[in-house]
Order: structure tokens, then sequence, then C-alpha cells
């Protein structure tokens, strides 16, 4: 899988900084506008998508392998119960912690935009990891049929 | 309102019509491309009932399912037989067809009317979604009413991601005796 032709990936390599633009307006102001972190995140991985099919599996790999798509998603996970957990300085598991302002701002919603990101980063990695891995067992299956055919 | 009624109704045909051909047809990049076009009529169908949020992830997960489908179609060759309907078969169909729509009919009474909230926590969310500062009605159940859920939802594509990494590892697994 070495990719598609040169007009695919020169169109990829322009939309990619815009979807991952997109991904951080989506998520960002997910308390304001419809979106939020599951939506993000699903965009970012279809970003992913995108240059995966592009590129081929081996060039995405290359810059960024399943260990940082690991990570990023446990880093979400424990983010997301972080700000959970934070709560109890409110007095309960996912209480409100920071003092919610009733205006139309970016910063209006308290802890909601951190569970937003969180979620974000915790759906757009494991979805990423997932189709990668998919992509890697096929060349996988594909490689072992091959030198099968060559021992016999 | 009954302008966007009837488009809405136009909507839900097509979905129908679309599902059908895609149960039918004999070819499978057929079959994938027409139920992508029943799931992209059901982000539509979101946006004319006020779904802004629904719709654009229906819109995306559509995407990502049709290009993961389309990929394994064209590697895989077509391995469907011919499949045969004689008349017990058809009789039998049409019987349970028939119980479904009944069934379905009956439930449908007892349903409150369109756009009513069947509980009356619906109405207490909309009622204190302000207290939460989120504009957004959506985020403000999903990440503060009903965080819970959130984080059940959450755990499920972490089980799901990891059962995805467990199956499909290159590293590790036996090879098979032949």
């Amino acid at each position: 899988m070495k990719g598609m032709t040169l007009i695919v990936k020169t169109m990829t390599s322009l939309l990619f900084g815009c979807v991952l633009l997109f991904v951080f307006y989506v998520i960002l102001t997910g308390h304001l506008t419809p979106g939020g972190g599951f939506s993000g995140g699903v965009i970012c991985a279809a970003g992913m998508l995108l240059v995966i099919l592009a590129f081929g599996a081996d060039a995405v790999k290359e810059r960024v392998g399943h260990r940082w798509a690991i990570l990023w998603e446990t880093l979400g996970a424990i983010g997301f119960l972080s700000v959970a957990v934070i709560g109890f300085i409110a007095g309960a598991f996912f209480a409100q912690f920071l003092t919610p302002s009733l205006q139309f701002k970016l910063s209006a919603a308290g802890s909601i935009p951190f569970s937003n990101l969180a979620i974000g980063l915790k759906v757009g990695a494991g979805l990423f990891g997932a189709f990668l891995m998919l992509a890697a067992f096929r060349e996988g299956e594909k490689a072992d049929r091959d030198s099968g055919e060559g021992d016999q | 309102m009954t302008a966007a009624l009837a488009v809405l109704y136009g909507v839900l045909a097509f979905m129908v019509i679309g599902a059908i051909i895609a149960v039918e047809t004999r070819d499978l990049l057929s079959s994938v491309l027409c139920l992508g076009a029943v799931g992209f009529g059901l982000a539509m169908a979101d946006l004319l009932l006020g779904a802004p949020d629904l719709a654009l992830t229906q819109v995306v997960v559509e995407i990502f399912a049709v290009v993961l489908l389309i990929r394994t179609i064209l590697i895989r060759e077509d391995t469907t037989k011919e499949f045969i309907r004689d008349t017990p078969h058809v009789a039998f169909m049409g019987a349970v067809l028939m119980a479904i729509l009944l069934g379905t009919y009956f439930c449908f009474q007892q349903m409150t009317a369109f756009g009513d909230p069947p509980m009356i926590m619906g109405l207490g969310y909309i009622r204190e979604a302000a207290s939460a500062g989120a504009m957004n009605l959506v985020t403000a159940v999903l990440l503060d009413f009903r965080a819970y859920d959130t984080l059940g939802e959450a755990t499920v594509i972490f089980a799901a991601v990891l059962g995805c990494y467990a199956l499909l590892r290159t590293s590790g697994r036996k090879q098979e005796q032949q």
C-alpha cells in the first residue's frame, strides 16, 4: 500500500490542516455550538483515515505509530477521570468545581470544556489506532500469504 | 411546520427505499453505497428534527463506515450465493412482517405526542440547563447532568479499541498448523 496518486496526496496535505483546525473548533466550542468531544474526536480520526488512505499506512506509522495512539488515548481517559475526581473539591464525583457564568463565552461552562477536550483526545486516538491496526493486519496477512506461496 | 414535516417524510421514504435496495441487490458494492445513502438520509432527518449535534456525528461516522466497508469489499472477491425464495418462505416472511407492523402500530398508540418528552426529567433538564453554563443543551446534559453515562460510553469505546488491538495484533500470535 504505497498510497494514491500525486493529486490525492497534494490535496490531502492541503486539507489536513483545515481538518485539524475544524476539530479544535468543534471540541473547544462544544458547549456553545453543536459538536463536542465525541464529534470532534471522530472527525479527527476521519482526517487521519484520509491521510492513511492517501499516503499508505507505512508512511503514517513512521511518524505516529501505535504507541502514540495508545499514549494519547490513555491520556484522554485519565484526563476525563481526573476531571471527574477533581469534582470531589466541590463535594461529589463529577460535580462542577468551577463556577459557570451565564455568558456566551469560551470559558463560561466551568469544567465542561476540559471534559470535552479529554473525550476528544480519547475518541480520536482510539479510532485512529483501531484503523491503523486494521490496515497493518491486512498487510501482515498479505505478507504471510505471499511468503507461504514462496515456500511452496 | 407542515412543509418541514413533508420534507421529513420524503427523507424517511428515501431511507426506506435505500434500505430495501441495500438488502435486495446482488452487488455488494451497490449494497454498501445504498447503506451509506440511508445513513446520510438519517443525518438529514436529524437536521430537520433540530438535532445538529447528532447530525454532525452521524455524517462523520457514516463516512468512516462507508470508506471502511468499500476498502474491505474491494479486496475481497464476491462470495454471495443465489438465494431462491419458495412459497412457504415468502408466506412466513409475510406473516412475520405483518406481526411486526401490527406490534409497531399498537406500540405507537401508547406513545406521547410527537415532540413531547416522555419523562418529566426532560423538562427539568431544559429548565435547569442554564445553570450549567453551557449554551448547548446537549453538552450540558452529556457532561454535567448525565456525566456518568458519558463515562460509561467512554469505557465502552476504550474496551472496543482494546478488543481491536487484542484481535488484530501481529506480534505474539501462534502460527496455525496446517
